[in-house]
């Protein structure tokens, strides 16, 4: 079966433009990267700011040329700095975003932020693009009386879920989530983390989840790959990754993350009765 | 005797639609040398509860308290001016954006030269010798001439170091940090709480964490005190909050961690709990 993604030593370079007494200068954001995504399964994308996984979502939902390398979606070669993009490859991936109180317009309703992308890359009918849109509310867990309210009017949650109904209504193939919970509560963050459960089930849904959080990677991955400094540094299955991490900078980022089992508590305060 | 201690503190604001009450009868007490976190969701008044202890609040805020005392003080009957001599000196905060909470205008120098100018007799040259002590004890490499950059010039890592640095400048009794890691990576999260804990035992102060990450609770923290909507569902040791939750809000949100499930669903209690559920359920 050919994989939904796949990357062939991706690159992805800025350049910034010098002054009359500055000679211009290039980023390398993302310095070759390989990887690919089987359909119905999950790529984590892990690292800190800066680390450069951000830019490539950017690559891999289409928004930004690549510099050096290939990409290949469904088995096709993608490359919009030489070729225009057609809607057709526009509706196979999708991306949901960090910030649900950004990425929403303010002066736009619930149905109309749903509608868009099909007005834009199809040719469907109004009393259908509004059928499906509400048929989509239901999917992510909202009501059919939300389509003509406002974003201001939801939770964070809720516009998450708003968000992810947006980025579904296209039914595409992959689906770039680019931290999607880490702006939400950790009640909140189970149910959008369930929600997109569910919706990966029901349509066969391949996902990139970028994150920088290890106990949200580490629930909903199947494959991990650590970035760190434009490079990925790691990658492998969960638990290949998890259990048996080789790099350095991957070691580092397990042991910083804070544990919340019993036995770790117990051990701190230890420590500190020791130290006092 | 507590350090800070506060009995039945309530919050209302007036909006629009008649008063709203953000915080709702919460005591807490902090002894020298001891670490509390309060935790909470967005909206649980965890903010608020300490901004309205320290009277940083505007005038639309309405609080009142049964007790409000700092070191034996009332901190409710107390001028304005007497205020603003404790805090700052005695009690110091961290907020949760340190690029934010810092003045772009002047140099770091300044901002914490500023503290030592208001609240100490020291002279200019004692003042900038214990600036760049402060640095050093912060972990700031060159101290001398990071003095001298903008908040601009420094790393988001960096800014809270200096932050911390304000804060203890007059050497706290009290220390409130405020979310004071979730604008950080997860790296540098771990070297500030770490630089936090080392701090605080090397000063025996009062430190209050208000995080809703249960991972930097469980990292830091002697007592909790678990809040939701303005109120206080549940305060408990560390290891017994962890180990055996008494109210039904804590077990939800403990079990809602993507920790405790690897692959399938997790439990989503919350969703189906009630407010009245949840208030009833609250263990004092």
């Amino acid at each position: 079966m050919t994989p939904v993604l796949e990357a062939k030593n991706l690159k992805r370079d800025y350049h910034i433009p010098g002054g009359l007494f500055k000679p211009g200068k290039t980023v390398h954001a993302v310095k070759g990267v390989s990887f690919k995504v089987e359909q119905g399964k999950t790529l984590a994308i892990v690292g800190e700011s800066g680390c450069g996984k951000s830019t490539l979502a950017r690559m891999v939902t289409m928004i930004d040329p690549i510099t050096e390398g290939e990409m290949l979606i469904d088995g096709g070669k993608v490359d919009i700095a030489s070729e225009p993009l057609t809607s057709e490859m526009r509706s196979k991936v999708q991306i949901v975003f960090q910030n649900p109180y950004g990425s929403l317009n303010p002066r736009k309703k619930i149905g109309d932020i749903l509608t868009e992308p099909l007005v834009i890359n199809t040719k469907v009918p109004a009393d259908e693009r509004r059928d499906r849109a509400m048929a989509m509310l239901k999917k992510v867990g909202l009501e059919e009386k939300h389509y003509g309210r406002y974003p201001h009017m939801f939770s964070g949650g809720q516009r998450q879920r708003v968000a992810i109904a947006r980025a579904l209504m296209l039914n595409p193939r992959l689906l770039v989530l680019d931290e999607p919970v880490s702006a939400l509560d950790l009640s909140v963050q189970a149910q959008v983390l369930n929600l997109l459960a569910d919706l990966q089930d029901e349509f066969q849904l391949t996902y990139v989840f970028i994150s920088h959080d290890l106990s949200v990677v580490r629930h909903i991955a199947n494959d991990v790959m650590v970035m760190y400094f434009g490079e990925a540094v790691e990658y492998g299955s969960r638990d290949q990754v998890f259990e048996d991490p080789q790099h350095s900078y991957t070691k580092t980022l397990f042991a910083a993350t804070p544990r919340v089992d019993v036995d770790a508590i117990r051990a701190r305060i230890e420590r500190r009765k020791r130290v006092a | 005797m507590s350090l800070l201690e506060i009995k039945n503190l309530t919050v209302e604001f007036q909006t629009a639609s008649g008063p709203f009450r953000a915080v709702d009868g919460v005591s807490l007490k902090v002894d020298e040398g001891e670490v509390l976190a309060i935790v909470g969701e967005s909206g649980s008044g965890k903010s608020v509860s300490m901004l309205a202890a320290m009277g940083l609040l505007p005038w639309t805020a309405k609080v009142t308290a049964d007790v409000l005392t700092f070191n034996g003080r009332d901190m409710q009957s107390m001028s304005d001016s007497d205020r603003r001599k404790i805090i700052g000196k005695d009690i110091a905060m961290i907020f949760q954006e340190p690029i934010a909470s810092l003045n772009p205008c002047f140099t770091v120098g300044f901002q914490i030269e500023e503290v030592l100018r208001i609240h100490t007799d020291l002279s200019r040259k004692a003042r900038r010798d214990r600036a760049i002590e402060l640095f050093q004890s912060v972990g700031i490499p060159n101290p001398e001439e990071r003095l001298g950059h903008f908040p601009h010039q420094m790393s988001g890592g960096q800014c809270q170091r200096v932050m911390i640095a304000t804060a203890l400048a007059c050497n706290p009794k009290l220390l409130i940090a405020d979310e004071p890691t979730t604008a950080l990576d997860v790296t540098i999260q771990k070297q500030i709480l770490d630089l936090l804990m080392k701090l605080q035992a090397e000063h025996g102060m009062g430190l209050i964490i208000i995080t809703h990450d249960m991972g930097v609770v469980a990292e830091t923290a002697d007592r909790v005190i678990v809040q939701y909507k303005g109120r206080q569902i549940e305060s408990a040791d560390v290891l017994s909050l962890f180990e055996s939750p008494k109210s039904v809000y804590t077990k939800a949100l403990l079990s809602a961690l993507p920790e405790n499930a690897v692959g399938g669903r997790l439990p989503t209690i919350t969703e189906k709990l009630t407010d009245t559920e949840i208030f009833a359920g609250a263990v004092r």
